[in-house]
């Protein structure tokens, strides 16, 4: 059976239990189970098609938004159900940075970032200027920019946009930040300076990472968990894991035996 | 023996490309025949009346008024430039509203079946004769307001049923190039259904959206079917919304088929020049927007 680390309740944020996920009649999740732990990184691992980014998905119910997908299962953020909230409360307090940066192609970087303060009614002038400020510092992209800072976001390079994705989730304060393979479209530069902001970041927010990367995970995650055929098998700190794995597939995998 | 097919071969395809090349000219050539004479025709009004014949607004040709009365002996068609004016006005403050709204429901809410069923109905709707179009809306507004049947207000309504399906189907279209990546980025930042797509989905299709619209008026604006719902008085303007008013399409057929006197025909091809002209402008407005792609047509 699958190893899972547990922790004290005190250190978790984000509890799944016992999720399942369906595209039609398509079981891609299959019960899973693991705490995700306050202000620290966690990483989903495993082969393509495993059901990873199903499940980031399910973690602040954007899956919903894919036709015929559905979840089974309770999610708990501070012990309740997102399941039983509003699913815009959900993703206000539960961020995503998506695989390809998706800036909003209309707006200056200004709008971007403060977009989310901005569309869900914060109307204050200073209130956004700070929050932009903070936020494209926190995403070391603000001495990139300062210059030029009502210029449109689609013009920024690939890295930039990405970095800029992550302040414009950064601005609305998220206790929970999802990304959902975040250097899979950048290149190895680009790819370096966002691993460091996760680590930079990692003590402020609970972040949760998808990757396919293993060194990746490695490098940033404090926490990993490895899926397989849409299973969780394994889960438990990064070192120990990638160490001495507990479980045989695990082993398989990081040892580059299959995936 | 390879020569032979080969020789066969260019033969066919050179007789394919000549006859394709001559359906292409020929078409182009009615197009060119139809300006051109309509031009030609009009040449007399234009020359006769200068500017004035945009600008008078009681043609009344000398042969016609009686000793003494200061007169001209081409007239203006500003009346009925006033007359597509107005109706397009009405129709468009009908149609574009109603049909972007309609166009948002069937792209972000109707990637479902009644979303298909509704889509397929709206191609219906753009396939009724517009001859028909007037004839509903002649019986729905004899039933609502037996005194207005024929004003600018059951004009404007019939136009504006030719219209939305237009307006429908382009808005549906071009808010479906938007990128699924965009939608996601505003629901994963925990924003309202309606403020992400009024505030982000909407403004990424505009430049499309405004293409549309003015499609839409173009195609409506030479419409001449449901104009019969209008009284034909070419010589009266603008008087109110529940009188009647004559837009270029009727004055074209009203002084050009039916009437004797040669300044007005004179005048009707010139109706129609100004009204190709228009059309060509709206096109040509609607094109210039699609290639610059205002910030967003979907990139």
């Amino acid at each position: 059976m699958a190893t899972i680390h547990t922790f004290p309740d005190s250190d978790v944020k984000l509890t799944v239990d016992h999720v399942s996920a369906y595209y039609g009649k398509t079981k891609a999740i299959k019960d899973v189970s693991f705490q995700v732990p306050t202000n620290a990184a966690t990483a989903i691992i495993g082969p393509s098609g495993c059901g990873k980014s199903t499940l980031i998905r399910c973690l602040n119910r954007m899956h919903e938004v894919t036709p015929d997908a559905r979840a089974e299962g309770k999610v708990l953020l501070d012990g309740v159900n997102i399941y039983t909230r509003d699913p815009s409360e959900v993703r206000y307090r539960i961020g995503m940075v998506f695989q390809k940066p998706n800036p909003f192609p209309t707006m200056s970087i200004y709008k971007n970032v403060c977009a989310g303060l901005r569309l869900n009614g914060v109307r204050n002038r200073g209130v956004l200027d700070e929050a932009v400020i903070r936020a494209l510092k926190q995403a070391a992209l603000w001495d990139e920019v300062k210059e030029q800072i009502h210029r449109p976001g689609a013009h920024l390079s690939g890295g930039q946009q990405q970095r800029l994705c992550i302040a414009r989730a950064l601005a609305v304060q998220p206790e929970v930040l999802l990304m959902d393979e975040p250097c899979s479209a950048l290149d190895p530069i680009a790819t370096a300076k966002i691993e460091q902001l996760i680590r930079d970041l990692k003590g402020q927010y609970t972040i949760v990472i998808v990757t396919h990367n293993m060194q990746q995970a490695a490098r940033v995650a404090d926490y990993t968990a490895f899926m397989y055929l849409g299973e969780l098998v394994e889960f438990g700190p990064t070192a120990a894991m990638f160490e001495t794995p507990k479980e045989t597939l695990t082993e398989q995998y990081l040892t580059g035996r299959f995936g | 023996m390879p020569g032979t097919v080969s020789i066969r071969r260019r033969v066919t395809d050179w007789t394919t490309y000549v006859l394709c090349l001559a359906c292409v000219v020929f078409a182009i050539g009615i197009l060119v025949i139809i300006v051109s004479s309509s031009v030609q025709h009009a040449l007399p009004a234009f020359q006769g009346s200068g500017v004035g014949l945009f600008t008078r607004a009681e043609p009344l040709p000398c042969s016609y008024a009686p000793g003494g009365i200061p007169c001209n002996d081409f007239g203006g068609i500003e009346p009925v430039l006033e007359g597509t004016f107005y109706l397009m006005v009405l129709a468009s403050a009908i149609a574009i509203p109603i049909g972007v709204l309609a166009g948002v429901f069937l792209s972000e809410y109707g990637r479902n079946p009644l979303g298909r069923t509704l889509s397929f109905l709206v191609d219906v709707l753009a396939g009724v004769p517009s001859i028909v179009v007037g004839l509903f809306i002649f019986s729905v507004v004899l039933w609502w307001q037996p005194t207005i049947v024929y004003s600018v207000i059951s004009g404007g309504l019939a136009l504006a049923v030719i219209m939305l399906p237009v307006v429908v189907r382009t808005t549906e279209e071009s808010l479906k190039l938007v990128p699924q990546s965009t939608r996601e980025a505003a629901l994963a930042l925990g924003i309202p259904r309606y403020r992400s797509i009024l505030q982000i989905i909407l403004p990424n299709g505009a430049g499309a959206l405004v293409t549309g619209a003015l499609l839409a008026v173009a195609r409506a604006g030479g419409e001449s079917a449901p104009l019969l719902l209008l009284e034909l008085q070419p010589r009266i303007g603008f008087t109110g919304w529940t009188h009647s008013i004559v837009p270029i399409p009727l004055l074209v057929y009203l002084w050009g088929f039916t009437e004797p006197n040669a300044n007005w025909q004179a005048d009707a091809w010139a109706a129609a020049v100004t009204l190709i002209g228009i059309m060509l402008a709206l096109s040509l407005c609607a094109r210039f927007l699609l290639k610059r792609r205002l910030p967003g047509s979907g990139m």
